[in-house]
Order: structure tokens, then C-alpha cells, then sequence
């Protein structure tokens, strides 16, 4: 055997929270390794001692072997002097002044914790917050670093000594799982009718009732209160609908298991990692035909939202009632989700004829996240519960902390620091004021957990967005303005693990432009420090402002007007918005509150307004989502778009309406246009790509912003740029819409040349 | 109207249009300073520039715009107003029946505010080098209340009032300017605010501010409240009186009316206590008949404004740094 040697080491990454320090004792002891093993505020550390070889296998183990919800980022070692001892121990945490350790997102249920729920023998038999060190909630009850109870929100729960014993145990799935508890000691679950006034008895079981007789129920969970009906009777969603004054956005359905997903959803092998993995997010996958589901559950939508349960309390739920379950945002439309039990108290009685809620307190709202699966691999629409507040690894440095502000709606921020990015939870909306609030002070936990003090401030360059006015009045740090679109390139560049140059597609709705325009149809080149505009849809008058936006009639209006001007054949659109037609045209051309703007959403919603899919709007980006599920997926065809390669994509909106015009008038079938339209835009997006890609060498295309969302229009592009010979780089970490933007300024920040 | 005529052309026009319209002893001499009786009272002196197009809309011109605007500025700082001077930049070429017809309707306004146009200047500039007719006006008023009425005395729990239904102004003019299809039965807002407020102060000592909501609306004044005071402002959007034909036309151009101008309705934040009594010496007036109580000043958050929203939604309304730019990406 060889002389033994003492090395120091460093564990860094997501090693707290998620059973690491037994995870070391085991392979320590089973090595025969002596030492210690401790937390600290920043990770983890060890001292080893032993045979080289011993020593060297251990660490490939911290790295192999790992815990599931470990992430080791980086392990540094350091010798010292042998010291002869014998053992190997786990020290106490020690609470030193620099803080980098990383929390754990909250985690489903695990296997062999759902064994224990579902085992009559077992002392948490049905107890709804049974958890262990690799499952359970974190992130929405952390409220301090470093991690351990008292930092949670359990610590107003005392531990048993059943409890107590488990988690003091280095060999026990429950050794310091901060949030561990019992039906004798931890949180309990009850249920109260609208007045507040608590039912005796089986709160799940009576929930369950009420569900079955079609009343809506609040239902606390991990991130915030959710709102519930019975997912397969229509009278039961119309009344949610009408009190959560939602009229058309699609809900997601909670089922039991993967089988009854199966029942509602075609879920292909790719997509099953990701709705039975440990996020659970909602996952939108296309219906089966003869579903059993109400059709207001997503109304004209070829996909259904579908998730599965992700606490224990979702488990009982889910499991006793046999039936899919509309789990919506609890809250009315357009507000934040009510997280705190006061204010559900306060708000959703309106709502709710029932609550099933708990006594753990929740300290950070997050809402579901949403994916979809695109050629097997996930893309964010929205990232939050389950993935944040994992970091992003950006693969290089940031030399300074940045804070970065976000956009304003679908609002994300962004930490960066070292070689993380820490891209927070989804903050919604700005405009309303409590998510306003929200944000703010999710900013300041953000930086107290991960001990970052900003010293560069990132943010969007519209003036009026709040993330804006946020980063301005704070004023004590350098502030770097981000175009828009450039943020959504360098989100997708950072998601790649890119750093540029390469080409740059941002399609979305509308974002500042620095010519006056409001930009949305991009054509870039461009990597993390700067951008080239290469090319763009011509810019098209949005008439009336935010109210084109909401009406999107009036982008058929604008569009039609510079295709036709006054010969303008006969349309139904036109004949369906006869009274206020000329007004809208002539708010175009006079230029009175319609500003310019050369986005590719607009140009979905002129299409789908003059298909007479949507001529309005009651949520965000509904023209366009109508649009792609008119695609008849027999249809290859597309539209011709000529390519001036000294001005790409120009001349493309005003090509594809004249062509999608005279198909209407043909008598076109609708699914056909729809589907020739998005080929014609796709063909137009790669053939521009394949000219710059010509002049400049590059050969990767970074397709972003939120019209990327359209899986037939992403899955014409890719194949046409793989085609080409090109290679897309396509969102997986974080969604291609504003949610992601946030990543992409922090990372500009970081690369812009000091002023 | 012949361009750098600075003898015998102009001082006829002076003299003939002027001193005949807005005839009053301290004019008269035509010195190059108007001379004022003073008071032991404070003086408040105001000024402003006033570029409208087009220059005549219904329900007003470029002329009474300009001598209201000025008055209204002296009002809401709690003065009376008494006294202003008209400056003219007229564009070589500018008719002289429109310029006789504005200066007409400013003699009006003065008139019916009460106040002597008392000194005034003339230049002509050269074609192109202006759009037709602009005029300044300064004005001086006299401030016999023992108050001042800034932002800064307002507080959580002051009631905040409109004196009519708002946006009628800015819309009249978006619509006269005749280049859209949008018909509306509209016209501009333009009055003097001071007798109004003075029947306000009267009734309600406990008047912290007073505002007209001039460029960029109520919405604006209210930030600008907001922010100098460092509290919230919260306004009930059910409250906020539109006139269904401002409103309509404001849906069809796509603005929101609580940014549009208005030229004779003021903001003013109230001592909670006195709202009510407030909002009755208002509508008492026949220029505050439509006045409403729309909101009230809370602490949190600090220097912001908060419309609540039929749906139950608390939207922030902040100013704008330009022209409205959709937000929505
Ligand atoms: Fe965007
Ligand atoms: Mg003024
Ligand atoms: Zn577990
Ligand atoms: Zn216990």
C-alpha cells in the first residue's frame, strides 16, 4: 500500500439539501477513506486521507455517483499533511460569511417515498407532506442560505423523535432532509368550505366529493394556490372559466399516472423523461382523439397541457379521484397567483366554493412550468417551479456581478455571477402591481441567497417597460441598455453553450428597436458582445398601438393596405370590419399612433386575421396559436419568397399576404393556406440564413423569440437550415419567449465593452 | 402678413388688431413695459407656449387656448390671475382674417377670465421657419390664500378629484386634424379654471394640490404626485369620467384617455375628510358638473400610480417617456 495522503476538498454546485454528505460517508467508508465532511455557506467540504488510488476512485465517485439531485459543478483539491486519522466522520455545518451554496428546485415525490405514502405499515401512510432528502419542496420554502430547517419555512414545525432520530442518522434517506416530518409532527392538511369555516374529518376525501359534484376548488400547493374542477365534466370548466374570468386560454389537467396521461395525449418516448421526471412540468402534447375531456379545457386546441403529480398531496388527490383534474393559477385573470393564505382567504372566495389547503407556509410563488417537446428535446414556454432556481452554467466567467432586469411580460430576472446564471422563477406581467412587487423582492432574495451584490445592471431598452424604470432608479451601479433582440439571440446562444458569432433569427411580437421601429422580424449577426441587423421584415404601421395588438383585424388592415392600397379585393375580414376599416387604414398611413414595426408576430396575426381565425385577441400571441393549429399537416406545400439578398426577409410579409390572399380567394382550403404560409416563412427564414451564412462562413443559426414556440414553423426552419447544411441552435433551458430574455442581457452585459 | 416688416406695417397691425381687441388702460400707452398696480399680496407669475394644429378645432382656437392655458396655470397655484402678455411668431404669409379672428377669441377668454392682455410682442418669421401661429403668454395672478399648493403636502388617505370628464381636448384635436375617417361628436375642453377653484378653495380648505391636466393627462399629473410626494396614488377606473364619444374615439385610435390633454379640467387632491364636500362645490359649477372623485392616496407603494381595473386587476400607470409604444411583446 502506498504512504496515505491528506487531500482538502471542495464540492461546488447544487450539494446541499440533496443527501451529498451520506452519499460521501457511504463511498468514503466503502473506500476506506478516513476524514470529515461539512456544509458551509458555500458548499460542501472534506478532508480524505488515504492510498492514492483509494483517493482517486473517491473522486470520480463524487462525480459519478452522485445523488440524484446533486449537481457537483467543480471539485478542488488541495494536499495537506497526513494526520493518521482514523474514520470518517460529518462534521456540523458551519455558517461562514460567503454564501455560494446552491438550493435545490423543489422535487416530485420520489419512488421510494410514494412506496412509504402508499404502504398502510408505513408511520407516513398518506401523509401528504412525506419527503427525504431526494424529494420534496426547497426552493418555494427556503427563505434564507445556508440551507437547513431553520432557513424554511418548516422550521415552525418541531421535529419528533422519530423525526429527529432519522434525520440525525448518516445512514437514512432522511439524514438532515430539512423538511422532514410526520403526521405527528409536521404540517397537517384540512379542508373548509367558500365561508372559511374548517369541515371535520377526511379533508381529501371531502375535497374529492366536492370535486365530484363539479364545485371549484382552491387546492394549496407547492408554489401558490391552484384552482380545481373535475377536467371531464363541461359545466364544471364553464363555471371556472366564467369566475376566473378567463375566457379562452387553455388549462392544464393534473392525472394520476402516465397511464391516464396516455389516455388524454399521444406521448411519444421523448416527452416521457420529461413529464415523469423530477420537474414535472406541464407538457403540451397533442390530444387524442375521443380524449375524455371538456372541450372549454383548451378550446380549438389541438394540444392538452398534462401533468402529473408532483407532491404527495397531489398523489392522494389525483389517485382518489380517478378522473383528470383542470389545475389552473389561482387567481382571476391577469393576476399573480395567490401564494400566501391570507390573501387566497382574501381573493379567491369568488372562485372557490371549497379549500384544501395546509399549514405550510409558502415564502416564494412559482407557478407550473410549461414544455413543450420539440424533436425530443424539451423547450421551456415557461420555466419555474421544479427547474429555478438551478443556475444556468454559461460557460465562461462573469468578471462582474450583473444583475439583469428581464422584459416585461412573462417577466424573468437574471443573477450572473462567476459562471452561473441564476435566471429566476416566472414573475408574470409587470404591469400589475403585485407582481411588480413580486419582482422586486424577488430580485432581493435572489441576491441575499446567492450573496450577489450587482455591480452592472442590465435591462431592456424600451423606456416604458418597469424592468426598465426598476433598473434606472437604482442608480448605484454601471447600467448596460440590451436590445431586445439581441437578448433573445444571446438567450439562445447561452442556452447552446454558444458564445457567437454566429447567425441570429429573433421572430416575436414587438421589442424597442434603435431606429425608431419597433423590431420582431430580425435577421442578425451576432454574438454575447454585439449585433449586426442584417436583414428584417419591412416595417408595417401598427395602427392604433396596443390596440393592433388585441385586434389583430388590423394588421390584416395594415398589411393588405401596402399590399393593395385602394384596389383592395373583396375580403371577408374587410367586410366583417366594414365601419371602422377606413379609420384603421387611415391611422396607418397618417402615421397617428401607429408606430412602425417589422415583427413576425404581427404578420401572423394579419394572416390569421384574414383566414377569419382570430380578428381578436384575449390573451397573448392567440392569432398566432390559432394559426399554427389550423396547419394541415398533409399539406408540404409553401408559398414562393423571392430573396433580395441585399435586403433579406424585406419583401417577405408583403409576399406571403398577397399569396395567402389569393389562395382565400380561390376558395383555399384554410388548414392548406395556414400550412403553405408557415412553409413560405420558413423557406424565406432559411434562405436568408443560407445567403449571410454565404458571405460570412457562419454556419450556426440561433432561432429565437416567442414566434419560435410554433413548432411547425421551428420544425420548417430547422429542416430547411439542416437542409442547407446549416445547424439551428434551438432553445432547451430556457423558452425562446421574453422569459428568456433576461439570460441574454445578463450574458450582453458581460461581454459589452465598458463605455 | 409681409415677413420683417419691423416700421410702419406692423405697428399698424399692433395698433389696429391689438390694442382695438384687448383694449384696457395699462395697454394702451404701448410702452415697452406695462405698468402694474402692486399689492402686499404675493405675486405668481406663469408662462407658457402654445403650438397647436390646427389652429382651430371645435369648441376653440390657438387664441383662447392661449389665454386659458396661462390663466389656468395661475389658478391651480391658488392665485387669481390678472394679468397677461401675448407674444406672437406668425409665419410670413399667415392670413390677417385668421389672425384677427384669434386674437378676437383671446379677447374673449380674457375677458371672460376676467384678466387684461397688458403688453405684447409681434415677430414674423420667414415662410417655413413656422407652422402659422404660435403665441406665448405670461401671466401674473395674485395669491390671497395663506396656502401653497404643492405635491408635497399630500398625504395617505387625501381623496383625488377630476373637474369634468377628461380627454376631450387631445382627442378633438387628433380628430381636426382631419387626416382619419373617425367621426365623433366631440370638441376641446378649453376654459378658465379660476372661478371653479376658487368655489373649490372656498369649500375645502383642505386642498393640498391642484393641477390641470395639460400634456400627457391625468395620468401623468397623478405620477407626477406620486413620485414628489413618495406616495401611491389609486385610482378606480370605473370612476374616471369619459364622455362615451372620447371614449369610442380613443378605442379606435388606440390611446388610453388618461393620457390625452385636457385644457379645462384640472386634478386636485383633497383632504379625504372633505371629499365629499369638495366634489358638491364642484358640481355645483357649471364648469365641474362632471366632476368625479376617482381615487384615493395611499402609502404603499411609494411613487406610483394604481388603476384598479373592472376585472379586480391593479395595473401601474406610469408616465410615458415618448409616444405610447405597445409594451406587449
Ligand atoms: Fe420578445
Ligand atoms: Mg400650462
Ligand atoms: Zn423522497
Ligand atoms: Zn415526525
Amino acid at each position: 500500500m502506498t504512504a496515505p495522503v491528506r487531500l482538502r476538498v471542495r464540492v461546488d454546485g447544487i450539494v446541499q439539501g440533496v443527501g451529498f454528505r451520506p452519499f460521501v460517508y457511504t463511498v468514503a467508508t466503502e473506500r476506506g477513506i478516513s476524514g470529515f465532511v461539512g456544509n458551509d455557506a458555500a458548499g460542501v467540504f472534506l478532508e480524505i486521507e488515504g492510498g492514492t488510488e483509494a483517493l482517486a476512485g473517491f473522486l470520480a465517485d463524487l462525480r459519478g455517483r452522485a445523488p440524484v439531485l446533486a449537481q457537483v459543478d467543480r471539485i478542488d483539491t488541495e494536499r495537506l499533511a497526513p494526520t493518521g486519522e482514523a474514520g470518517f466522520r460529518i462534521v456540523a455545518s458551519t455558517h461562514g460569511t460567503g454564501r455560494a451554496a446552491l438550493i435545490s428546485p423543489d422535487t416530485t415525490t420520489c419512488a421510494e417515498c410514494l412506496a412509504e405514502l402508499r404502504n398502510p405499515w408505513d408511520r407516513r401512510f398518506g401523509y401528504p407532506f412525506v419527503n427525504c432528502v431526494n424529494c420534496g419542496p426547497r426552493f418555494t420554502i427556503v427563505t434564507d442560505v445556508p440551507y437547513d430547517r431553520a432557513a424554511t419555512t418548516m422550521a415552525a414545525f418541531e421535529m419528533c423523535l422519530d423525526c429527529a432520530a432519522e434525520y440525525a442518522d448518516p445512514t437514512d434517506r432522511r439524514f438532515h432532509a430539512e423538511p422532514v416530518c410526520c403526521p405527528s409532527c409536521g404540517p397537517t392538511v384540512s379542508y373548509a368550505e367558500r365561508d372559511g369555516r374548517p369541515e371535520p374529518g377526511d379533508p381529501i376525501g371531502r375535497a374529492v366529493r366536492r370535486l365530484r359534484e363539479g364545485a371549484v376548488l382552491a387546492v394549496k400547493g407547492l408554489g401558490g394556490y391552484h384552482l380545481a374542477v373535475v377536467a371531464d365534466c363541461e359545466p364544471a370548466v364553464a363555471t371556472l372559466r366564467r369566475r376566473k374570468q378567463r375566457e379562452e386560454k387553455p388549462f392544464a389537467v393534473l392525472v394520476a399516472d402516465l397511464a391516464a396521461a396516455r389516455g388524454l395525449v399521444e406521448v411519444p418516448a421523448a416527452a416521457v423523461p420529461v413529464l415523469a421526471g423530477t420537474a414535472r412540468p406541464v407538457v403540451l402534447l397533442p390530444r387524442r382523439t375521443g380524449a375524455l375531456i371538456a372541450e372549454s379545457v383548451a378550446p380549438g386546441n389541438r394540444d392538452l397541457g398534462v401533468m402529473l403529480p408532483y407532491t404527495p398531496l397531489h398523489h392522494l388527490l389525483a389517485a382518489r379521484l380517478g378522473r383528470p383534474l383542470v389545475l389552473t393559477s389561482g387567481n382571476v385573470s391577469d393576476e399573480p397567483i395567490a401564494f400566501d393564505d391570507a390573501d387566497a382567504t382574501a381573493r379567491l372566495p369568488g372562485i372557490a366554493d371549497g379549500f384544501l389547503r395546509h399549514d405550510r407556509r409558502i415564502h416564494v410563488r412559482t407557478d407550473d412550468s410549461v414544455v413543450r417537446v420539440f424533436r425530443g428535446r424539451p423547450m421551456p414556454i415557461r420555466r419555474s417551479r421544479g427547474y429555478v432556481p438551478a443556475p444556468v452554467s454559461v460557460g465562461w466567467e462573469f468578471d462582474r456581478p450583473v444583475l439583469a432586469c428581464g422584459a416585461e411580460l412573462k417577466n424573468t430576472f437574471c443573477l450572473g455571477k462567476g459562471r452561473r446564471a441564476f435566471v429566476s422563477h416566472h414573475i408574470g406581467d409587470l404591469e400589475n402591481v403585485e407582481t411588480f412587487q413580486a419582482y422586486r423582492d424577488g430580485i432581493e432574495h435572489f441576491c441575499r441567497l446567492f450573496d450577489v451584490r450587482p455591480r452592472v445592471v442590465a435591462y431592456d431598452l424600451h423606456p416604458d417597460y418597469l424592468s426598465t424604470r426598476y433598473a434606472l432608479d437604482r442608480g448605484d451601479v454601471e447600467l448596460v441598455g440590451v436590445q431586445h433582440h439581441h437578448a433573445h439571440v444571446a438567450s439562445c446562444l447561452v442556452d447552446n453553450g454558444h458564445t457567437g458569432p454566429a447567425i441570429g433569427v429573433a421572430f416575436d411580437g414587438t421589442g424597442f428597436g434603435t431606429d425608431g421601429t419597433l423590431w420582431g422580424g430580425e435577421l442578425f449577426v451576432a454574438d454575447l458582445a454585439g449585433y449586426e441587423r442584417i436583414g428584417h421584415l419591412a416595417p408595417v404601421p401598427l395602427p392604433g398601438g396596443s390596440a393592433a395588438i388585441r385586434q389583430p383585424w388590423r394588421m390584416a388592415a395594415a398589411y393588405l393596405d401596402i399590399v393593395y392600397g385602394g384596389d383592395l379585393p373583396d375580403l371577408a375580414v374587410r367586410r366583417r370590419h366594414e365601419r371602422d376599416w377606413d379609420s384603421v387604414v387611415a391611422l396607418g398611413r397618417r402615421g397617428v399612433n401607429a408606430p412602425r414595426t417589422s415583427s413576425a408576430g404581427r404578420l401572423f396575426d394579419a394572416v390569421s386575421a384574414i383566414l377569419g381565425l382570430r380578428d381578436t385577441v384575449t390573451y397573448e400571441g392567440q392569432a398566432a396559436i390559432a394559426l399554427e393549429q389550423a396547419v394541415d399537416p398533409t399539406e408540404q406545400g409553401g408559398y414562393p419568397v423571392p430573396q433580395d439578398p441585399g435586403e433579406p426577409l424585406r419583401s417577405t410579409g408583403f409576399d406571403l399576404v398577397r399569396s395567402v390572399v389569393e389562395d382565400v380567394r380561390a376558395g383555399v382550403d384554410t388548414g392548406r393556406v395556414a400550412a403553405r404560409f408557415h412553409h413560405g416563412l420558413a423557406d424565406a427564414v432559411v434562405g436568408a440564413a443560407a445567403g449571410v451564412s454565404e458571405r460570412t462562413g457562419l454556419t450556426d443559426v440561433a432561432l429565437s423569440g416567442g414566434v419560435f414556440q410554433n413548432v411547425v414553423l421551428l420544425d420548417a426552419v430547422v429542416t430547411g437550415l439542416e437542409r442547407e447544411g446549416l445547424r439551428p441552435l434551438v432553445h432547451s433551458r430556457v423558452p425562446p419567449n421574453d422569459g428568456g430574455i433576461s439570460l441574454g442581457q445578463a450574458a450582453v452585459a458581460a461581454h459589452a465593452e465598458p463605455v | 402678413l409681409a415677413h420683417g416688416a419691423g416700421g410702419k406695417a406692423t405697428q399698424t397691425l399692433v395698433e389696429g388688431l391689438f390694442v382695438e381687441a384687448f383694449r384696457n388702460p395699462r395697454l394702451a400707452p404701448l410702452d415697452d413695459g406695462a405698468i402694474l398696480p402692486a399689492t402686499g399680496d404675493r405675486l405668481v407669475l406663469t408662462t407658457d407656449s402654445y403650438v397647436v394644429s390646427p389652429l382651430f378645432f371645435p369648441g376653440g382656437d390657438i387664441g383662447d387656448l392661449a389665454v386659458n392655458g396661462t390663466v389656468n396655470d395661475l389658478a391651480v397655484s391658488g392665485a387669481r390671475p390678472r394679468y397677461l402678455s401675448a407674444g406672437f411668431i406668425l409665419e410670413e404669409g399667415f392670413p390677417v382674417p385668421d389672425l384677427a379672428r384669434i386674437v378676437a377669441s383671446m379677447a374673449a377668454a380674457a375677458r371672460r377670465a376676467g384678466v387684461e392682455v397688458v403688453t405684447g410682442d409681434t415677430k414674423v418669421v420667414q415662410r417655413g421657419k413656422a407652422d402659422g401661429c404660435y403665441i406665448n403668454t405670461a401671466g401674473v395672478g395674485l395669491l390671497d390664500r395663506p396656502h401653497t399648493y404643492t405635491a408635497t403636502a399630500v398625504r395617505p388617505g387625501d381623496a383625488v378629484l377630476v373637474s369634468g370628464p377628461i380627454g376631450e381636448h387631445g382627442v378633438t384635436i387628433m380628430l381636426a386634424r382631419g387626416e382619419l375617417d373617425i367621426e365623433a361628436d366631440v370638441a376641446s375642453d378649453t376654459a378658465p379654471l379660476h372661478e371653479l377653484v376658487a368655489t373649490l378653495l372656498d369649500t375645502a380648505p383642505g386642498v393640498r394640490l391642484m393641477r390641470d391636466a395639460t400634456r400627457g393627462g391625468v395620468a401623468t399629473i397623478l405620477n407626477e404626485v406620486a413620485r414628489a410626494a413618495g406616495v401611491a396614488v389609486v385610482v378606480d377606473d370605473a370612476a374616471v369620467p369619459v364622455r362615451p364619444a372620447v371614449n369610442g374615439a380613443c378605442e379606435m385610435l388606440g390611446i388610453d384617455p388618461l393620457y390625452v390633454a385636457c385644457e379645462g379640467r384640472f386634478v386636485a387632491v383633497v383632504d379625504g375628510d372633505e371629499a365629499e364636500a369638495a366634489l358638491a362645490a364642484l358640481r355645483g359649477h357649471p364648469l365641474g358638473e362632471g366632476a368625479a372623485l376617482i381615487g384615493r392616496i395611499g402609502a404603499d407603494p411609494p411613487g406610483l400610480v394604481l388603476l384598479k381595473t373592472a376585472f379586480g386587476g391593479t395595473r401601474i400607470v406610469d408616465t410615458l417617456v415618448g409616444d405610447p409604444l405597445p409594451r406587449i411583446c
